[in-house]
């Protein structure tokens, strides 16, 4: 990122004409100071963002990864300092967090696929098939739900699903038996993969629509049949729009303890919702920061073979 | 509408800001403590002599509906006018979270919490709450005998709250399902009832099998669903492990298991008075609760004072308030609860009659005696051994139960 930052290079000393020392009237001290020492500039101008970010973000980071090695008092729940790796020794010798690490992790990546097969097509037809009229109207069909509440969607989902709910209803009416998937983990991936579509949708669209018309003509003068220009063409060139989705998908699945908590039944908790249960029911905060530092170690792999995968080079 | 030529970047955008929402986790709390003392850190605190001038403000965390703005005999406004306190009110959801409200950020910012008997005695041994001086709430005189001095509120004769209202966990059930009503808590551990079940999602739970056990299974010796050793506990884990593929769902607020009845995904399961109420009155699906043969398990909710409350004054205005018959009658009718105050009934009599009845503020001794009223589980137990499971080891436990 560091590439971006010398926006200033038309102004700086280096390429103006005259490099004489110039005694100006009118400045002062300070703006003198800023004016030849072009790296005090850039520092100044970052120092705000710089800070809100070392002091706000890193600062709480570090803190969360510290209090991972400390513990509680059993009884009053009072933070213990004491250095100790118990933490994680539980995570990864309880069976009961390895199951609960694998359905996050599983469903994020069922969730992840779903939203990339549905999103591909979308987003194809839109960037390439539609006239702009009904592109505009797509995107709007897309993003609207994004206005709405995520409580208000993820309820009016339960209403779809609930014993008497739509779905059921829809189903008999047909003379076919009930699917009653109202809180199950079946109900939970249909309901993130609703939720996070938008999020797919859009980045696949960009990489579509850079695609250059000219590369399928080029494959079609050379005898490539449609699918075979989608497979060699399409396909790869709109695979770092796909990664990047999937970052969205997939992290944004393996963070939420809400969809859990009123979609899934007995037997759906999320790591989310082990980590808000030791905060504000056993408010064992040590073991919650050590339960938090699985989705961060998740998300960097993931980020890195998707960095291997070239997400990031076609930003 | 613009093109979205930079479509591209929003990912980064987005990698950033949920590694954000992760650190957000991270809290820096940071009390040394040693391990529980047999005495509460605050028992040697002298509570006030007198009630002096009221300090104009009131910060409660309470149980949702707990201090309501609907009350109108008497209003909550009209305690805010007659004291010059404005009560600042925060709803909590769990006993568990009114615990974290109270233990965290050092204490100052509340000044009580009607915390319920399980979260009570970790309120006390934290050193969260203090004494209070009954003597200054005239209506005191007019508690039931049990709830003047619960073992839930109550240490070596020290109070550290006053008992404010109680309830049943009682067993809810559709009648149309259950044409013959149920009498033991057996239906929420039978195979029949597969995926037609709910019961409370929190850890206290653990307490409701360990009450069924202790009728069902003699030979473990389980006197006090509070107070198990290992191997009692164990054995009433194993049953909710076993209970588990039965449950359609945990419920966690009232209104959750209300509309899992309503809307036929659930037939029986515990519950409150104030959910069987509400179902009544809406007359969707017909239910009907009862207390089955083994007990049931309680709850007794206790106005209790934080250590560094900053309005005390306040707060014992607030306690003489919520105690008198006419406020006791109000709240235990909005919320379907047993007042505390025995001159309540006849209150709550001509504002809604027979309702004394149906709240069982009229209760017999022997109506008490099936309930065993929420405690924090500690290692003491009753018989004077230090072996029982601590709480800690039931969240963990019911971790496993439910994940």
């Amino acid at each position: 990122m560091g590439g971006r930052l010398d926006v200033d290079h038309g102004l700086t000393p280096s390429t103006t004409i005259d490099r004489g020392p110039r005694k100006s009237g009118g400045a002062l001290p300070f703006q003198a100071l800023l004016w030849r020492l072009p790296w005090l500039r850039s520092t100044v101008l970052l120092l705000p963002p710089l800070a809100w970010f070392v002091i706000i973000y890193l600062a709480s980071l570090a803190l969360l990864l510290i209090t991972a090695f400390w513990a509680i008092d059993e009884f009053t729940t009072k933070i213990v300092q004491v250095w100790n790796l118990d933490n994680f020794q539980t995570i990864v010798s309880d069976p009961i967090y390895r199951l609960i690490i694998g359905r996050t992790v599983l469903i994020s990546v069922l969730v992840t696929i779903t939203d990339a097969v549905l999103a591909f097509p979308f987003a194809y037809f839109m960037a390439r098939v539609a006239s702009r009229r009904t592109q505009t109207f797509l995107f709007a069909a897309v993003l609207l739900p994004l206005w709405a509440s995520y409580l208000a969607r993820v309820y009016a989902w339960i209403l779809i699903l609930n014993h008497d709910g739509v779905l059921n209803w829809g189903f008999r009416s047909i003379g076919l038996p009930s699917p009653n998937i109202g809180y199950t983990n079946v109900a939970m991936w249909l309901v993130f993969s609703y939720i996070w579509l938008p999020f797919m949708i859009v980045p696949v669209y960009g990489a579509l629509e850079r695609l250059p018309d000219s590369l399928l003509e080029a494959a079609a003068d050379l005898g490539a049949t449609r699918w075979r220009a989608l497979r060699d063409v399409v396909l790869p060139l709109a695979l770092p729009g796909v990664i990047a989705g999937s970052i969205f998908t997939f992290s944004l699945t393996l963070g939420d303890y809400i969809t859990p908590t009123l979609i899934g039944g007995a037997g759906s908790s999320f790591l989310g919702n082990v980590i808000f249960n030791n905060i504000g029911v056993s408010n064992n905060l040590p073991f919650a920061a050590a339960l938090a530092v699985v989705p961060i170690a998740v998300m960097g792999v993931y980020l890195f073979v998707a960095g291997k995968l070239g997400a990031f080079e076609a930003l | 509408m613009k093109r979205f030529d930079e479509s591209g970047r929003l990912p980064r955008l987005a990698a950033c800001a949920a590694a954000v929402v992760i650190a957000v986790t991270a809290c820096g709390s940071s009390t040394t403590s040693s391990p529980t003392e047999q005495k509460p850190p605050t028992a040697n605190m002298k509570p006030l002599d007198s009630i002096g001038t009221g300090e104009g403000a009131l910060n409660l965390i309470d149980w949702p509906g707990y201090v309501d703005k609907t009350w109108t005999q008497p209003s909550t406004a009209s305690f805010e006018q007659q004291t010059g306190c404005k009560l600042n009110v925060h709803d909590a959801q769990s006993s568990d979270e009114m615990v974290s409200l109270m233990a965290n950020g050092g204490g100052g910012q509340w000044d009580m919490v009607s915390a319920s008997g399980d979260a009570d005695l970790r309120l006390i041994y934290g050193g969260d709450v203090r004494p209070v001086n009954v003597s200054l709430i005239p209506d005191y005189q007019n508690f039931d005998d049990y709830f003047k001095n619960p073992p839930y509120n109550t240490i070596d004769g020290v109070h550290y709250g006053v008992s404010l209202q109680w309830g049943p966990n009682t067993l809810l059930y559709n009648k149309t399902k259950f044409a013959n009503p149920p009498t033991s808590w057996e239906v929420l551990y039978d195979q029949a009832n597969s995926g037609l079940v709910t019961v409370y999602g929190y850890p206290i739970q653990i307490a409701d099998a360990a009450l069924y056990l202790s009728k069902k299974n003699p030979s473990l010796k389980i006197t006090d669903p509070y107070e198990l050793n290992q191997q009692q506990f164990d054995a009433t884990v194993n049953l909710l492990k076993q209970q588990r593929p039965l449950i359609k769902k945990y419920w966690g607020a009232a209104a959750d298991e209300i509309s899992l009845f309503e809307n036929g995904d659930v037939m029986v399961g515990n519950a409150w008075p104030y959910q069987t109420n509400q179902l009544v009155s809406d007359g969707k699906v017909q239910v009907a609760d009862t207390i089955p043969q083994e007990g049931a398990t309680g709850w007794g909710d206790t106005w209790m004072l934080a250590t560094k409350a900053p309005h005390p004054n306040c707060a014992y205005q607030w306690l003489k308030w919520v105690s008198t018959p006419q406020v006791q009658a109000e709240q235990a009718l909005s919320f379907g609860e047993t007042p505390v105050n025995k001159l309540a009934c006849a209150v709550m009599e001509s504002h809604s009659p027979g309702s004394c009845k149906q709240y069982h503020a009229d209760a017999s001794s022997e109506y008490f005696s099936q309930i065993k009223f929420w405690k924090t589980p500690i290692a003491q137990c009753g018989n004077g051994s230090n072996n029982c499971v601590t709480y800690d080891k039931w969240v963990a436990a019911w971790t496993s139960i439910t994940a």
